[in-house]
């Protein structure tokens, strides 16, 4: 066949163009949705509750995944340095996904629980107080800023649309689960937990000691309102927490 | 013009203006039910930009002839809108990365402010180079080489007005977005919901115009440069659409999620990802290569079989190498094998386009040294050769081990857009200047002899300073004492960058230096003031219809 044909006629290069550039992306991103090894089967996922969320929504405001990822490679200086290399399952939730691109700053996928609450606000309000060579903007605006929680309901349901498994009795509750949440003691803390821990516990069985993998705190020490830096706090405490890596057989069915 | 064409652009103008006037209303009426305060900013900027059209139309619409200018062979005047928008986009651009770069190497820079720290400007900095500086670009010589290669005006009276003008509505709210905070989270698709829906709509009239103008050609066949323009213009069609497909927390408000997670939306940002790079700064500014290289030079271009294999494996092979940017990751092994394996092989094609358009100077290398528009477009080609070498190697997944997360890849990005992008727009940009606005020459081809050069400096000196941060940053992770304990913290390695990002930011602020001589030559050049060099410029720097007068 002579190229001619394809010179002489706008729709048919057209349409051959679209064909041709369709391949590789359905070869390559239409499997991932059914190849059911793509994601780890794994304990302890949940999805964000709803100050986590309000805190992840910050992180992505702030652009922090320019500089940060979420993402610890299959290699051993990585996983010596970070911890155990991150799993699809982790970010199973994730709408965006915040693996990153590059790494400014430190990777973030595990740093739940490496630093206390306390030096996350001093981090935020300025770096260079607790890490002195850093290069990293100070934050200070996010401790003078009100989380708006009556708006919770309405992203966990959007969330609920594109894929998260929330209940109606999470969405329902998210206004009030995302104050119990920074607000150690009070009454809503029970329900909160209840609600969480039906994700890392056997549905059948429910064991109401199970831990619920949710830590109720007052993050950003101020305890008159419910801040953004509670909230981003919350999120960051919370990252690469969940799986519980005695039960998780990298050889077994999970071998990708 | 006989009355039924008089009546019908009359109605076509009528319904032009009522459109932007109804544009400007839903406008407002979104920014008043607005549930967020950015939502309602971004609704009042959308009316501002549908109001300035709705006048637009009224003021050259109906009596006054149209848009197209009377006595213009072809309908240039969007072009020159779009020329102008460029220059400014890209300055802006450029400042934008230069202060972001001097951030990295003194953050009390960012002045701990929302709008003024580095999470929010680095994708004002993309989003303008790639999307406002080289999208203009883009608009503007497909308009202009479509139409002289069809031998036919652009199709539709008002939409390629509509094309440009709403392009740019949109960088305007993508943009203004970032600074306030409204931001999907994904690189180079960070604009929300409501932006992507406003570029979808462009992007289909822009297909519809140069397909249109396509159609009405007199030519028999379609020219080479075309073929990368439609197909740049399709894909990415097909990558926006699929990549920013999200559901709105509210139809009044700025948030939304994405309908993809984790690992699948991983695979998709990066299909998209890579392919922007692949379609966007790539396939269509071949475009610009296969058509003002050959102008340029007076010389066809080298090998016609060449071009149209070029063609085909380019587009056919780019669309796959996608999860290079996900080696190591969670991404299941075999689609990152895949991804490595395309990218490698990819270094053929991208070679072969280098060739064909070095080659196109076979008899004419001495203009290499006689016009440095000449050289602005040849460099350009030979940095897309190295960064196109470069690409494939860092691809493969041993080297990407080292390279991936640090600055090498952030070097690697400059080398082909300071180097293979700015540098080729810069050489289609003088070509046009002069032959849009009917002038004889340059201003002065002496100021872009200066450009080329400091350009070529801050160039080399970015993508130097970035090669030994990246892979000292690299070695420096992985490096153990001989107890078998990793040698250097994080934080080490942050500290071992600052003289490489000192280097860097210098490097970009010569590269703003360059951008600024050539708006000072363009604007001396379109005010009409007379060159002060033009013996010392080629017989093609003239407008076509001036050349005959200069000979």
């Amino acid at each position: 066949m002579k190229h001619e044909v394809f010179e002489k006629n706008s729709i048919l290069l057209l349409v051959c163009a679209l064909l041709v550039v369709s391949i590789g992306g359905i070869v390559e991103i239409a499997p991932l949705f059914w190849v059911e090894s793509t994601i780890e089967k794994v304990s302890g996922m949940r999805p964000y509750t709803p100050l986590e969320q309000a805190g992840r929504n910050v992180y992505i405001r702030e652009g922090c995944y320019t500089c940060h990822s979420q993402m610890i490679r299959t290699l051993r200086d990585e996983v010596e340095r970070y911890g155990h290399y991150s799993l699809a399952a982790e970010s199973m939730y994730d709408h965006p996904f915040q693996w990153g691109s590059k790494r400014t700053g430190p990777d973030l996928a595990r740093v739940g629980g490496k630093y206390s609450d306390q030096w996350h606000v001093e981090h935020m309000n300025d770096p260079r107080s607790v890490v002195p060579e850093s290069i990293m903007p100070g934050y200070s605006w996010l401790a003078k800023n009100k989380v708006d929680a009556e708006a919770m309901p309405g992203h966990l349901e959007t969330l609920r649309m594109v894929g998260v498994p929330y209940s109606d009795d999470m969405i329902k509750s998210a206004a009030a689960d995302l104050v119990a949440q920074a607000t150690p003691g009070s009454k809503g803390a029970k329900g909160l937990l209840d609600r969480y821990r039906t994700f890392v516990t056997d549905p059948a069985k429910p064991d109401p000691k199970a831990d619920a993998k949710v830590r109720i705190a007052n993050f950003d020490g101020n305890e008159a309102e419910v801040t953004e830096l509670d909230a981003l706090i919350a999120y960051l405490q919370m990252l690469g927490t969940l799986v519980d890596f005695t039960k998780f057989d990298a050889a077994g069915p999970n071998l990708r | 013009m006989t009355d039924t064409a008089a009546e019908r652009s009359a109605f076509v103008d009528s319904l032009a203006v009522l459109t932007a006037a109804g544009c400007a209303v839903a406008g407002l009426l979104l920014a008043f039910w607005a549930e967020d305060p950015v939502f309602a900013f971004h609704g009042v900027v959308f009316a501002i930009g549908a109001a300035i059209a709705s006048a637009f139309v009224m003021y050259r619409g109906f009596g006054s002839g149209g848009p197209h200018i009377a006595g213009e062979t072809y309908f240039d005047s969007p072009i020159r809108f779009a020329t102008i928008a460029a220059l400014f986009w890209g300055i802006a651009g450029f400042l934008v990365g230069d202060i972001i770069a001097w951030q990295l190497a003194f953050p009390a820079l960012n002045l701990d402010l929302p709008w003024t720290s580095f999470g929010r400007l680095r994708p004002l900095h993309t989003s303008a180079v790639i999307f406002a500086f080289g999208g203009n670009v883009l608009l503007a010589t497909s308009f202009y080489v479509v139409q002289r290669t069809c031998h036919a005006s652009l199709a539709g009276r008002w939409s390629p007005w509509f094309v440009v003008w709403g392009y740019n509505v949109f960088i305007a709210i993508a943009g203004t977005g970032y600074l306030l905070g409204i931001t999907e989270g994904k690189e180079y698709a960070e604009p929300e919901w409501y932006a992507d829906l406003w570029l979808t709509i462009v992007w289909v009239v822009y297909l519809l115009v140069f397909l249109g103008t396509l159609m009405k050609r007199k030519e028999p066949h379609i020219y080479v440069a075309n073929w990368f323009y439609l197909s740049f213009i399709v894909t990415v069609a097909m990558l926006h659409i699929v990549n920013n497909l999200s559901v709105p927390v509210s139809l009044l408000g700025a948030k939304s999620y994405g309908v993809f997670s984790g690992v699948q939306d991983a695979m998709t940002q990066w299909w998209y990802g890579h392919n922007a790079v692949g379609f966007f700064l790539t396939a269509a500014f071949l475009g610009i290569m296969y058509y003002f290289v050959p102008k340029r030079v007076e010389r066809p271009v080298y090998s016609y079989r060449l071009s149209i294999v070029h063609f085909w494996t380019l587009i056919f092979l780019y669309i796959w190498a996608g999860p290079h940017h996900l080696h190591y990751t969670a991404l299941p092994e075999w689609v990152q094998t895949l991804g490595m394996t395309f990218s490698v092989i990819l270094w053929m094609p991208s070679w072969g386009g280098m060739i064909n358009g070095l080659m196109t100077l076979s008899g004419a290398w001495d203009k290499l040294r006689t016009d440095p528009v000449v050289r602005l477009l040849v460099v350009a080609v030979a940095f897309y050769g190295m960064s196109t070498f470069e690409g494939p190697l860092m691809s493969i997944k041993a080297v990407n081990s080292l390279s991936h997360y640090t600055d090498w890849t952030i070097g690697h990005v400059h080398s082909g857009a300071l180097g293979w992008v700015a540098m080729i727009s810069f050489g289609a940009i003088y070509c046009l200047v002069p032959w849009l606005w009917k002038r004889k020459a340059l201003y002065s081809i002496r100021l872009v002899e200066w450009h080329f050069w400091i350009s070529t400096i801050g160039i080399l000196l970015y993508i130097t300073a970035m090669w030994v941060s990246g892979i000292l940053q690299g070695l420096m992770w992985r490096a153990y004492d001989q107890l078998g304990f990793l040698t250097y913290s994080f934080v080490e390695t942050v500290e071992a960058m600052h003289p490489f990002y000192i280097i860097r930011a210098v490097g970009g602020g010569l590269f703003v230096v360059g951008g600024l001589i050539m708006a000072y030559n363009i604007w001396r050049t379109v005010r009409g003031d007379e060159p002060v060099d033009a013996a010392d410029q080629p017989r093609v720097a003239a407008a076509p219809e001036l050349r005959l007068a200069n000979a």
